[in-house]
C-alpha cells in the first residue's frame, strides 16, 4: 500500500468516526470512552509485531512491556464496559 | 521502494511476488484488518442506544481477537511462550481492576487506561526504531524510512504525551494531587517553545542521513521533550475541567494509535486510531460547549485558579438564605406532583446515588413523578452522572439531557439540586460579567420549589462564583453531606 491509499483509509475513516460518534447517545459517554481506551489498543498489534520478531533483544522486550500494558487495556476496557453497559435498563412495566 | 523484507506471512500468497513484505501484504491478511476496522465501527454504531450497546461491545472484542489472532498468525514468533504469557498477565490485571473498580472512580480509571495506550504507544514506536526490520520499514540503504521515521517519531511524541498527561489527570482525579490549576510563570511560552523543537526535531529526525537501526540520539530528546510537555500542559488545568482533558487525551491515544498505523501500514489500527481520535475530539467539543468555553482557553489552564469569588464572596454572608430541614423537605416532596433531580459532582463524592434513587422509589409510591436532570459537564467525565444512576438501578428513560428537560421546570413542583452548583447559576444568563456567562444552565428558579443539598454555605462552585439560587424566596437550602441528608428525608417518606 503506498502513502496516499494509506492516507485515503484514514481520512475516511475520520469521517466515519465523525458520524458516528455524534450518533452516541450522552447517556453512553462514559462506557464510549471506556470502549474507545479498549479498542485504541489494538496498538497491541505493533507490540506483538515487535515482540515475536528475532533480532533486536531490546525490541523484543520492550514490546512484551508493550503487550502487558496493551492487553490491560484491552481486558480491562471491554470487561469494565461490559459492566457498565449491563447497568443501563429500562423502567420496569407492571 | 519498499525494502525486501523476510517475509513471515504464513498463509499462502502464490499470486504474489517473493518479496512480499509487510508493505506488499497478502490480500487475505489485510483483508482481516479491515474486518477488525468494521468490528471497531460497530462497536461504536452500538452505543446509539444502550438497548444496542452491549452488542456492540462484543463487536469490539471480535475485532480486537481478528487483529490479534492474524497478527499472531502472520508473523514468524521466536518467542511464543513469551508473548501469550505477557498477554495472560495484562489481561488477568485488567480484568481485575475492571471487576473491582467503584463506579465513582471510573473518571481515574479512564485516565489511568489512557496513560497504558500512550505508554504502549511509546514502546512500539522505540521497539520499531531500535528494529525497524522487523516492521519492513528498513531502507536498502541501511536507514529507516524517511516517511517511517516522520510517523514513527509522531507515534512516538502523541504517545508520550498522553502517558504523562493522562498520568497528571490520573493524580488529580485521583486526589493524589491538588485539583487546583498550578501555574508556572510564561508556562504558554515554554509550552509553545517545547512543541516547536518536538516539531523540528521531528524534521530533524526524518532529513537525517544518518537514521539507521537505534542510531539517532535525537530521536531520544525528542521522546523526553514530549514526556515533558504532557506533564506540563496538564498541571495548569484544573479538577472540573478533567472531563475536557480526559476526553482530550482520549483523542490524542486514538492519534497514536494511528500514527503507528501507519508505520505499520495497518488498516485496524489507522481504522481504530481515526474513530478514537475523533471521538476524544467530538467529546472535547461537547464538554467546552457546555460550558460557553473555547478548547483553547480550557487547555490554556488557569480556570477557577482566583477562587473566592471577589465581590460576590463579600456579598455572599450579606445576603438572607433559608435553611430547610429533611422533614420539611420530605412534606413537600411527597406532596409534588413532579420532581426533577439534579444530580453534580457533590453526588458522586458522597457516594449518594442509592440511596437518592431510594428516595425516588419512595415518592413514585405518593405517586410523584421523579426525573433526573444531567448536564453535560456535571461529573468529572462525559457521561459520569449517568453511570451513577444507571449503577443505582434508575432506568435510563427516567434520566434526561439539559436540552430535552429545560422546559418542564415551569410545571415542576421540586427541582432537587444535590452536589451541583454552576449548573443551575442563573448567572451563567443574566450576569455578562460573570465568568461562567452563557454557559446553558437548568432553569430552576421556574420551579415552585428548590431543595439545594450542598456541604455548607461558604463554598462555591468550580467558577468561584455566588450563585442567586441559594437566596431565592421558593429556596431552601439542606445542609450537610448529601448522602446523609438524603437518608434523612428517606427516614421522614
Amino acid at each position: 500500500m503506498d502513502f496516499i491509499s494509506i492516507l485515503s483509509i484514514f481520512v475516511l475513516a475520520c469521517f466515519v468516526g465523525y458520524y458516528v460518534v455524534w450518533s452516541v447517545t450522552p447517556a453512553l459517554h462514559t462506557p464510549l470512552m471506556a470502549v474507545t481506551n479498549a479498542i485504541s489498543s489494538v496498538i497491541i498489534v505493533g507490540a506483538l509485531i515487535a515482540a515475536a520478531a528475532a533480532g533486536s533483544p531490546g525490541a523484543k522486550w520492550l514490546g512484551l512491556l508493550a503487550v502487558v500494558l496493551a492487553s490491560v487495556n484491552i481486558f480491562g476496557g471491554f470487561a469494565v464496559t461490559e459492566r457498565m453497559l449491563a447497568m443501563y435498563k429500562k423502567k420496569e412495566r407492571k | 521502494m519498499v525494502a525486501p523484507f523476510e517475509s513471515a506471512v504464513e498463509i499462502p500468497a502464490e499470486a504474489f511476488p517473493p518479496e512480499a513484505a509487510v508493505h506488499a501484504v497478502n490480500p487475505w491478511v489485510a483483508l482481516a484488518y479491515l474486518i477488525a476496522g468494521i468490528c471497531f465501527i460497530l462497536a461504536l454504531r452500538g452505543l446509539s442506544s444502550p438497548a444496542t450497546s452491549r452488542s456492540g461491545n462484543r463487536y469490539g472484542m471480535a475485532g480486537m481477537l481478528i487483529a490479534v489472532v492474524t497478527t499472531l498468525v502472520t508473523h514468524e514468533i521466536a518467542s511464543l511462550p513469551e508473548i501469550l504469557a505477557a498477554i495472560a498477565i495484562g489481561g488477568a490485571i485488567g480484568f481485575v481492576i475492571a471487576r473491582r473498580i467503584a463506579m465513582t472512580a471510573m473518571p481515574q480509571l479512564v485516565a489511568a487506561f489512557h496513560s497504558l495506550v500512550g505508554l504502549a504507544a511509546v514502546l512500539v514506536a522505540v521497539a520499531a526504531f531500535l528494529n525497524p526490520d522487523a516492521f519492513g520499514i528498513l531502507g536498502a540503504d541501511g536507514n529507516i524510512l524517511t516517511v517511517s521515521r516522520v510517523e514513527m517519531a509522531l507515534g512516538a511524541a502523541i504517545g508520550a504525551i498522553t502517558f504523562s498527561g493522562s498520568v497528571i489527570a490520573f493524580a488529580k482525579l485521583n486526589g493524589n494531587m491538588s485539583g487546583s490549576p498550578i501555574l508556572l510563570p510564561g508556562r504558554h511560552l515554554i509550552n509553545l517553545g517545547t512543541l516547536a523543537a518536538i516539531l523540528a526535531m521531528t524534521a530533524g529526525f526524518a532529513l537525517s542521513a544518518h537514521a539507521g537501526p537505534g542510531e539517532h540520539p535525537i530521536f531520544w530528546v525528542l521522546l523526553a521533550a514530549s514526556f515533558a510537555i504532557g506533564f506540563l500542559l496538564i498541571i495548569p488545568i484544573g479538577g472540573a475541567d478533567m472531563p475536557v482533558v480526559v476526553s482530550m487525551l482520549n483523542s490524542y491515544s486514538g492519534w497514536a494509535a494511528a500514527a503507528m498505523g501507519f508505520t505499520l501500514h495497518n488498516t485496524a489500527m489507522i481504522v481504530t486510531g481515526a474513530l478514537v481520535g475523533s471521538s476524544g475530539a467530538i467529546l472535547s467539543y461537547i464538554m467546552c460547549r457546555a460550558m460557553n468555553r473555547s478548547f483553547l482557553s480550557v487547555i490554556a489552564g488557569g480556570f477557577g485558579a482566583q477562587g473566592g469569588g471577589g465581590d460576590a464572596g463579600e456579598a455572599r454572608t450579606e445576603r438572607p438564605w433559608k435553611r430547610g430541614s429533611a422533614e420539611d423537605a420530605a412534606f413537600l416532596l411527597k406532596e409534588a406532583g413532579q420532581v426533577i433531580i439534579i444530580p453534580g459532582y457533590g453526588m458522586a463524592v458522597a457516594q449518594a446515588q442509592h440511596v437518592l434513587r431510594e428516595m425516588g422509589d419512595l415518592l413514585k409510591e405518593h405517586g410523584v413523578t421523579v426525573k433526573y436532570a444531567i448536564h453535560p459537564v456535571a461529573g468529572r467525565m462525559p457521561g459520569h452522572m449517568n453511570v451513577l444512576l444507571a449503577e443505582a438501578n434508575v432506568p435510563y428513560d427516567e434520566v434526561f439531557e439539559l436540552e430535552d428537560i429545560n422546559s418542564e421546570f415551569a410545571q415542576t413542583d421540586v427541582a432537587f439540586i444535590i452536589g451541583a452548583n454552576d449548573v443551575v447559576n442563573p448567572a451563567a444568563r443574566n450576569d455578562r460579567s460573570s465568568p461562567i456567562y452563557g454557559m446553558p444552565v437548568f432553569d430552576v428558579e421556574k420551579a415552585k420549589t428548590i431543595f439545594f443539598i450542598k456541604r455548607s454555605m461558604g463554598g462555591v462552585g468550580y467558577a468561584g462564583v455566588d450563585n442567586d439560587v441559594f437566596y431565592m424566596d421558593q429556596t431552601m437550602m439542606l445542609l450537610g453531606d448529601a448522602k446523609k441528608v438524603v437518608e434523612e428525608i428517606v427516614k421522614a417518606l
